[in-house]
Formats: C-alpha cells, structure tokens, sequence
C-alpha cells in the first residue's frame, strides 16, 4: 500500500501539468525511491491516483529502462555501453565486473547487494569508461580500480 | 583569443554561480532588456537575424522555428515552451557542461523564448543520470523565482512564466521531440505524426516550442549584443560560437566553446591535442552516432550545418567521436547498432525489426561468420531504413554511420568476412 508520504508527494506534482496523468514517470519514481522498485499492487494504486487503467500504466512503466518492476539490489549499476566508453575499454570493465559479482548484465547478486544493468550513453564522453553506482557518476574507470569502487557500497 | 559567452561563467570543477554573482556578471541583463524595451516580436527577429541555429542536431534556425506559432489575442492558450534536455546521444555531454556550470543563463535564454513565443508555462525535460544538473537547476528556478526574474508580472511586464522542471527515466527517443511530448504528457514516448507540428498543436494540443539546452544558452547573448554582433562570433554562415567536443584515444579528450566553423583539423589537433601516442587517426562520427563518419580527406571542412553537410554527414551535436587504427570499425558499427537496436520505441516496423537484424548481421562478421552477400545485405537496409520509410528519424539516424562506415572502411568488412575472424582482437 502506498504510503501517505508517498501519496502526499504524488499529488503534490498534479498542479504541474493539464493533466495528472503526466505525473505518471515522477510518481513511479517516488514509489520506486521508497522501495526500490514497483511492485504490482502499487502500481495500480498509483494508476488510481493518475486516473489511468493500471495496464495503461504499466505500459509506460516498462516503457523507460529506469523504472524497476522487479526487485534490484541495494545498489544498481548502470554500466555506460555506448560508442566512447566502447571505444575506451568499456568490454574490459564489464568483464572485470561480472567476474568479481559473479552476475552478468540484468542480474543481482545473491546477497542482494548489487544489480548490474547496461545504460546509454552517461555523457561522461571525456572521461570514459563510465559507469554509475547510484547517484553517483564514476569516471575514467579502469578495471583494476572497480574492487576499491565497489568496497564503498555495503 | 576567441570569445566564449556561453561558457564565460563556467569552470570546470566549480559549482555555478549564485544568483548575486550571476546578476553581477551581467546575468539577466537580456530579460530587463526584452522585457522592458522590445516587443516579442523585435526579440524573435533578433534572433531570426542571428542565423542561430538549433543545436540539439537536427539545425533548424531557432526564429523561423518560433515564427510559426500563432500570437495575437486570437492564439490558442495556454502555448508552451519545452526544453529538450534529454542530452543522451552518445558522445555527448555539451548540455550536462551548459545546465551544470550555470543554470541561469539556460533559464534567462528560456524566458526571452517564452518571452518571444508568448509562453506561459516552460517545461525543462531532463534526463534521469543528471543528478547534478537537477540539484543545480532546481536550485536556480528558486533563486530566480524569489527575485522576481519567473514568476507573475515579470518586471512589472505583465508577461509571466512558470518552470518546472520534469525528470525522465531513460530512452533514447524520448530526444525526439514530439515523443518528448507524449513523455510529457505521461505515456509511451511514441513520435506523432507531422503536420501538426508541436507549434500548432503540441503538448496537450497547445502551441509549442521545443528548443535544445544549448540552442536557447545563446538567446541572452543575441539580446545583449545584438545579432550582428553575435553573428560575428562565428567563422562561417552560421551565427554565433558552438561548444565542440571529443572523446575517443586522443590526448585531451573534452569540450570547448568555439566560433561556429570552427574547421575539424583544429579541433582534433589544437584543441583535444591530436592522436595518443600509439594510436592513428581513421576517421570521426562528427555529431554523435547518428551521423556519418567523416576521414582524413574532410579534415578541413569547416564544422558549420552546410559545410558538414557538403561533406557528406551532419554537423548533429558537434561533438566528436574519434575512431583509432586500433579499433575494429565493424566492432564499432555493432556497438552503434546495437545502441540503435534497443533504443528503437518499436512503433514502426522497419525501425523495430529492422535494426535488430542489422546489429545481428554485424555481430556475425564481428564473430567471423559473416558471408560475402552479409555486405549488400546491410547495404539494402541503409536504402530500406533511411528517410521516408519510417515514422521518424531514429532509424535514418542509425543507417548514417553504417553507410559510410560501408564506403570509408568496407576493407575492413572484407578482411572479417575472408578471414573468418576479427583482425582487430
């Protein structure tokens, strides 16, 4: 059930635009900021509260690859796979990263620490390879620095 | 030394300036000026007159893309003005550098185009990884709202604006600006059909105008220095200066605010220090991926729309990717596919199966299984999924690179295919 901080902030964004629905992307956001993902029984909550059909809303909830409809890890890393990063050793970071989690790309780890997901470009070009942890943006990344970036996320 | 108005206050590094020091740096000064000396109308000619053109990729002059919306009392309202910060083709981070190292200037450019367009609402579409620019421009929308520069009755103008600001969650597509609209508007990002055009009848039906970050960072600079002057910014047809950019193995990858025409020779070799030791020069997607590679024989073309485009390609963001001796091109043909392949929105079919099996075609030559007909195969899909047969640009863009990839490195497809394996690995 949502909660009425999760609520509270959901209507809060209506008066932004003609049309509740618009809110649709915020309000998965706030949802998924409290709980990592989306579960199903939200969703349909939150299609309420839009006055859209849940599978209407769902519909563009796996729409953006942002939104998360099945559990994640504490932690989600956006890997960057796009032209510059790949061009500067993007395929030798993955490989050293799904060698120490033991995951491949999509994948959690078994303690639930870590979900490992690709991303577009990052627009981090001039530092590349990039990747995200989070909030935060890792640049000019080599692969044996990635132990040391990980131990930072419990 | 080259003058750089866009990029004047920003350090790299630096958090941004206040609002204080942003007024005290001449901040703002364009707002007062339009909005208490100059119509809507004397701005969008001054603009017009600039020759700004967009800078999200696509080139379209900034005033005649605001002169087809309908002012009077007559107009339908509300009309709307749309950032398009959705900065995510690859290769690119000119508009994280512009909203990062100084919101306020990008918010003084959106009101004197809403200011020109009659928009009372802006709207600035943001991507959901640029965490830092969101903290940043939040911030700044509350400083310029308290001091009077949004809000009702700006400097007693009677003409009032209200931002807010919307962040995504991922999608390529959701740049394109009449996806961007439905995104917006809460649903699939899906590109509309024109006509309409998003001035008639945009987001929720209103006139509207989608304009670039970078593109509306120069209107404060036409404004204070008038077209003519901001004209002479830059070396060619095109007004104004333009930020450029590279990455790839060349010693100082980055970004730099430069006049417009700038040639590609200096920036590649002035400004990110030429090749790393070890590494050649082969050629350059000189505006992102989805625009075609240019080589050593276009190294002197200036970086203008028109010259890039004589060259054979497209100016798009300006921002270089630089393709080495050392890289597999089919290998980077396959990384730009598979980019274009995924990003599809699936809406149209040749785009949404189309791609899938150019990336698959590439994939095998990249594995050594390709076969001789592999070649004019993906040649038949540069024809089948180019302009006029799908819904949009997305698919077009994606055939750009591999095209001239085709043309420009077709020896390397060759090798692949007679060799059974990747010469590169």
């Amino acid at each position: 059930m949502l909660s009425e901080v999760e609520r509270d902030e959901i209507e809060a964004q209506f008066e932004h635009y003609e049309e509740r629905r618009a809110a649709s992307v915020e309000a998965l956001k706030i949802v998924q900021r409290q709980r990592g993902w989306v579960p199903d029984e939200e969703l349909a909550e939150v299609a309420r509260l839009l006055e859209m059909s849940a599978a209407e809303l769902d519909g563009v909830a796996t729409f953006y690859s942002l939104v998360f409809r099945r559990p994640v890890g504490r932690h989600v890393i956006l890997i960057c796979d796009s032209a510059s990063c790949w061009v500067m050793g993007y395929e030798c970071v993955r490989a050293q990263l799904e060698q120490h989690l033991g995951i491949g790309l999509g994948e959690t780890t078994a303690d639930q620490r870590f979900t490992l997901l690709p991303s577009v470009c990052l627009g981090a070009c001039d530092h590349a390879p990039a990747l995200m942890i989070d909030e935060t943006l890792h640049a000019d990344v080599e692969p044996g620095q990635l132990e040391r970036i990980l131990s930072g996320y419990e | 030394m080259n003058e750089r108005p866009l990029t004047r206050n920003i350090q790299p590094g630096r958090a941004p300036l206040p609002l204080p020091a942003y007024e005290q740096a001449g901040g703002y000064q364009a707002v007062r000026r339009a909005l208490t000396s100059m119509s809507p109308g004397e701005v969008l000619d001054e603009v017009s007159e600039s020759r700004l053109r967009g800078r999200g990729g696509a080139g379209f002059p900034t005033g005649k893309k605001w002169s087809f919306v309908s002012t009077g009392d007559e107009a339908p309202r509300p009309k709307y003005l749309v950032v398009n910060a959705d900065e995510m083709e690859p290769g690119t981070f000119k508009d994280r550098l512009l909203m990062e190292g100084d919101p306020h200037q990008l918010l003084e450019g959106m009101i004197l185009g809403a200011y020109a367009i009659g928009a009372e609402v802006a709207y600035l579409f943001l991507r959901a990884e640029y965490l830092i620019a969101a903290d940043r421009l939040r911030r700044a929308i509350t400083e310029a709202g308290d001091a009077g520069w949004l809000g009702r009755d700006i400097l007693g103008s009677g003409f009032s604006l209200e931002v807010h600001l919307h962040s995504s969650a991922g999608r390529y597509i959701c740049g394109e600006e009449t996806a961007l609209l439905d995104a917006l508007e809460g649903g699939r990002a899906i590109p509309r059909a024109k006509p309409p055009f998003p001035q008639a009848s945009g987001l929720w039906g209103r006139p509207t105008v989608v304009n670039n970050v970078e593109t509306l960072c120069n209107v404060p600079h036409i404004i204070n220095r008038g077209a003519g002057a901001y004209r002479a910014l830059s070396r060619g047809e095109d007004g104004g200066t333009k930020i450029y950019g590279a990455s790839g193995h060349v010693r100082r990858p980055g970004a730099w605010e430069l006049p417009m025409g700038t040639p590609l020779r200096e920036l590649l070799e002035e400004h990110a220090g030429g090749m790393r030791e070890g590494f050649a020069f082969r050629g350059v997607l000189p505006g992102g991926a989805s625009t075609d590679f240019l080589t050593d024989e276009h190294l002197d073309t200036p970086m203008d729309f028109d010259s890039v485009m004589q060259a054979g390609s497209r100016l798009g963001t300006g921002m270089l990717i630089v393709l080495d001796d050392r890289t597999c091109p089919v290998g980077l043909c396959r990384n730009l596919e598979h980019f274009f392949a995924q990003e599809s929105c699936g809406w149209c079919t040749p785009c949404r199966d189309g791609l899938p099996w150019v990336e698959q075609i590439l994939a095998a030559i990249e594995a050594g299984q390709g076969r001789p007909e592999d070649l004019e195969l993906l040649e038949q899909h540069t024809r089948l999924l180019g302009m006029g047969h799908t819904f949009c640009a997305h698919a077009p863009g994606a055939m750009e690179p591999l095209q001239s990839a085709l043309k420009f490195f077709r020896e390397d497809f060759e090798r692949h295919i007679r060799e059974r394996r990747c010469p590169y690995r």
